[in-house]
């Protein structure tokens, strides 16, 4: 029968190690998904629009750059930068660099498509009516167009950002001791996999669960 | 940087083969997760439009539980936790059968049931309520009006989302390595352990889903093309 007080024993090493990162191992999720959606915005926002540049140049290594992400799971594009970066830069680094930077930029092809499909969002009529009273092409991106496509995508990058923190848990797979990892650890001790799993599940819902709630009333603010 | 890359180790001894066959399981358990996903998706998307609350309620509580956890924790879930409940009998079966497959089939297949069942009942949603409407001032009894005028409208409308919710899942059989599936990310693993050539491995891997993603998208945008509707679908033939 399933006995739950295997979770009440090992609470305090699921959340506080697990899930908020603070204690002996270098891990938590909250640690990696945070900086993992807050990181990189110029990024995003510049794949977005150099997808729509007209000059060829910028455009097509922004597409390449959406296609070939968005065509390799991240499982595939964790492992290359496990490899890669201490190849490239000859010193070993740690799982939690690794894990940020293989998110930021994989995760940066996602956004992209967000950012560029809000920006088409915005009707022509207001780019010719800025350029009409005189606006430059940088000034009507900055005061007119972005603004309006920002308000207009936040419904999917609320969506996203939920894919980018339950995509945190891949990063237990180069062995960051997030919540995923913590609840393998406890269990190679207790062998109580359905309680622990069903229990981070649980957890995994209810943050996922909370955040379009909480947009929302960011979103009414805005 | 003096990496002396090998590109040989790919095709002398096993390499060829372990990626072949992880190929082969990749595409296996991506097919037999995507019935499962396609079944749960119609099924959920159906009971959540049905008059019955407590229908209405299950099939909620499965499409809004299982989409918001990740896919990593369901593989440990079905594989690690679910098995020692289930009878004996049922238990020598599994794991003289490989129990990993099922079980990440079976992840798999649940976690983007839950996501195809928005898919489509948005696709349901997305059909003007003048198309019902028109239907039935010509004439045509509500099984007719859903057999040749709402299903196939709403197949076309979400080829598509449906597309990409195909592509994610043939990604996402990625993460049965987790529970050691032979998948294609598995055999990329096992050639880069064997050979210690981690780019040339990681590099042969990377080729064959970015091939299998661009073949399925191409091919479904011909489908989509072929099969729009003018007027009802403004995406195809627009500038990307």
């Amino acid at each position: 029968m399933p006995d739950f007080s295997v979770v009440a024993n090992n609470f305090r090493f699921l959340i506080v190690q697990g899930f908020f990162g603070i204690g002996g191992f270098v891990g938590g999720t909250l640690r990696l998904a945070v900086p993992a959606i807050a990181l990189g915005f110029v990024l995003r926002i510049g794949i977005g629009l150099a997808r729509l540049a007209r000059a060829r140049w910028i455009r097509v290594p922004a597409t390449m750059y959406v296609e070939f992400f968005r065509g390799v799971p991240l499982v595939m594009v964790i492992f290359w930068f496990w490899f890669i970066i201490p190849q490239l830069l000859g010193l070993p680094i740690p799982e939690y660099g690794v894990a940020l930077i293989a998110f930021v930029i994989f995760e940066a092809a996602y956004f992209g498509e967000i950012v560029r499909a809000g920006v088409q969002s915005v009707p022509r009529g207001q780019v010719e009516a800025a350029t009409a009273v005189g606006l430059t092409g940088a000034q009507t991106m900055r005061y007119v167009v972005l603004p309006q496509a920002l308000r207009n995508m936040v419904p999917s990058l609320v969506t996203q950002m939920i894919v980018l923190f339950k995509d945190t848990s891949l990063a237990s797979i180069i062995g960051y001791v997030d919540l995923t990892k913590a609840a393998q650890i406890v269990n190679n001790r207790e062998i109580r996999p359905f309680e622990l799993y069903l229990f981070i599940a649980v957890v995994y819902w209810l943050c996922t669960y909370s955040m379009p709630r909480f947009a929302r009333r960011f979103e009414r603010a805005v | 940087m003096t990496y002396q890359f090998k590109w040989s180790v790919l095709w002398t001894g096993d390499s060829g083969r372990w990626l072949l066959q992880g190929l082969v399981t990749t595409l296996e358990i991506s097919a037999l997760a995507w019935l499962l996903a396609v079944f749960l998706g119609v099924a959920a998307g159906a009971l959540r439009t049905v008059p019955l609350r407590p229908l209405r309620a299950l099939a909620t509580f499965y499409v809004e539980f299982f989409r918001n956890v990740p896919l990593l924790v369901w593989m440990f879930f079905w594989y690690f936790g679910v098995p020692p409940f289930l009878p004996q009998a049922a238990q020598q079966w599994l794991f003289s059968h490989g129990a990993e497959f099922w079980a990440g089939m079976f992840a798999l297949g649940v976690y983007h049931g839950a996501r195809m069942s928005e898919v489509i009942r948005s696709g349901i949603q997305a059909i003007p309520r003048t198309q019902f409407e028109a239907s039935f001032a010509m004439g045509l009894t509500v099984f007719q009006a859903y057999r040749l005028v709402i299903i196939p409208i709403a197949l076309r409308l979400i080829v598509p989302p449906i597309t990409n919710e195909s592509l994610n899942l043939l990604k996402n059989s990625s993460v049965a390595l987790t529970i050691s599936v032979a998948e294609l990310t598995f055999q990329t693993r096992q050639v880069e352990t064997y050979t210690a050539r981690a780019i040339e491995a990681l590099t042969a891997g990377t080729l064959i889903y970015l091939v299998l993603c661009v073949a399925i998208a191409t091919i479904m945008t011909r489908l989509e093309r072929r099969f729009a509707i003018p007027g009802l679908i403004a995406r195809v033939g627009g500038p990307a």
